[in-house]
C-alpha cells in the first residue's frame, strides 16, 4: 500500500507561506522556497515570477540527496546546511527537521551572516508546523481526496 | 511518495525510468518532452556528461489534467544506467511512486538487462520498497534494430511477474506514451487503493 508522504492542508500551507514571506523580508532575500526531499515544491515567496522554481526544486532535492550520500560515506548523519556562492547571487540551503529543505536565494543586499541568523529562526517555526502536519496525516480518521476517485475518473484522464 | 496539496489542489507523483546503460531512458523522456503541449510541461533537465551520458538524472515535470478538481502532476526521472553510478541510482529511487523498466531488446544486452532488473529490485529493497508491490511497467525498446531478441524471450526472462509491458522504438516515439500512460494509471490506481 502506498501512503502519501506529505499531505498539505490549507491551514498549515498558509502558516508555511507566512514563514517564507517573513524570511524574505527579514533576511533581505530575493526568493525563499521550501521543497520536500523528493523534489516537490511546497511553498515559494519573494521575486520568483521569472524563476523556474519546479526545476530548482528538483535540483535542490538532487543536491541534498547527493550530499546526504556523501554524509553516509563519511558516517555523518547529514550535512544540514549548504552554501553556494555565485558572482551575483548566493544560495543558502537548510534541511528542516530531516524532512524538508529551506532554500534562500540572496544577493549583495544581504549577507550570509544575516541569512543564517534568520534561517535559524524560520527553521524552528517550520519544524513546529511540519510536526503538526505529520500528526494530521497520520491520523487514521483523516480523509483523502483520492478516496472519491473512481476508475472512470482515472480512465478519463487518459482519453485522447 | 506522492504529495497531496489541498491548498493548491494538486496531486504530485514521481515516476522513475530505470534500465541498463544506453537502453533509451533519456530518449523516452526527450520524446515525451518534444510531443507535449507547452502548457502541460516544465523544462526538461538533464544532468549529463560531456558525451551526453546521464550523470545524475534527467527530470521532466508533466501535468496530466484534473481529477475531481485536483491537478495531477507527474515528475519523470531517469537514473544513470552505467553500472558504476549505483549510488546515484539509489538516491533517485527515493520517494518513487511508479517504475518503468526500459529494456534494451538487443540480444547482446540481455545480460545487462537482467543485471539491471536485479539491481532495481535490490536498490528498491534497500529503500524499503518491494518491486512486486509498486506500480511497475516494462518497455522492450529498440524493436527496430536487426539483432533483437523475441518479445516472448524477453518477457520470459524480464517479466516474470506479468506486469504490463510494451514494445517500443523510443527514437521514433513508438510505445513511449503507451508506457507512460500505463504507468501513470497504475500509480493513480495504487494511490486510490492506499487512501
Amino acid at each position: 500500500m502506498v501512503r502519501p508522504q506529505i499531505v498539505m492542508y490549507e491551514e498549515e500551507f498558509n502558516q508555511i507561506q507566512d514563514v517564507c514571506e517573513k524570511l524574505v523580508r527579514d533576511a533581505n532575500a530575493i526568493v525563499v522556497f521550501i521543497v520536500d526531499k523528493n523534489g516537490q515544491l511546497i511553498a515559494t515567496a519573494g521575486e520568483y515570477e521569472n524563476l523556474d522554481t519546479t526545476s530548482l526544486a528538483s535540483l535542490t532535492a538532487g543536491n541534498i540527496a547527493a550530499t546526504g550520500g556523501m554524509a553516509k560515506v563519511l558516517k555523518e548523519n547529514e550535512f544540514a546546511t549548504q552554501f553556494h556562492e555565485g558572482e551575483h547571487q548566493n544560495v543558502h540551503i537548510q534541511i528542516v527537521g530531516q524532512r524538508v529543505i529551506l532554500v534562500v536565494i540572496f544577493d549583495e543586499r544581504s549577507s550570509l551572516g544575516l541569512v543564517r541568523l534568520r534561517v535559524r529562526k524560520a527553521n524552528q517555526a517550520l519544524n513546529t508546523i511540519f510536526e503538526t502536519l505529520v500528526q494530521k496525516a497520520n491520523d487514521p480518521n483523516a480523509s483523502s481526496p483520492l478516496e472519491e476517485i473512481t476508475d472512470d475518473d482515472i480512465d478519463n484522464l487518459f482519453n485522447d | 511518495m506522492s504529495f497531496i496539496n489541498y491548498s493548491s489542489r494538486e496531486i504530485n507523483c514521481k515516476i522513475v525510468y530505470y534500465g541498463p546503460g544506453l537502453c533509451g531512458k533519456t530518449t523516452n523522456l526527450q520524446y515525451v518532452y518534444n510531443r507535449t503541449n507547452p502548457d502541460a510541461k516544465g523544462k526538461m533537465i538533464s544532468l549529463a556528461t560531456e558525451t551526453e551520458r546521464t550523470l545524475f538524472f534527467d527530470f521532466l515535470p508533466l501535468s496530466l489534467g484534473e481529477i475531481r478538481g485536483f491537478k495531477t502532476r507527474f515528475h519523470l526521472y531517469t537514473v544513470p544506467g552505467q553500472v558504476f553510478y549505483d549510488a546515484s541510482r539509489k538516491l533517485i529511487l527515493k520517494g518513487v511512486d511508479g517504475v518503468v523498466f526500459v529494456a534494451d531488446s538487443q540480444i547482446e544486452r540481455m545480460e545487462a538487462n537482467i543485471e539491471s532488473v536485479e539491481n532495481l529490485r535490490d536498490n528498491l529493497a534497500e529503500q524499503g520498497y518491494d518491486l512486486d508491490k509498486l506500480p511497475y511497467v516494462i518497455q522492450y525498446n529498440k524493436r527496430d534494430l536487426p539483432n533483437v531478441a523475441d518479445v516472448s524471450e524477453l518477457r520470459s526472462v524480464l517479466n516474470t511477474t506479468n506486469v504490463p509491458d510494451f514494445e517500443a522504438v523510443a527514437t521514433k516515439g513508438n510505445g513511449v506514451f503507451d508506457t507512460l500512460k500505463a504507468t501513470a494509471k497504475l500509480v493513480l490506481t495504487e494511490l486510490k487503493k492506499g487512501s
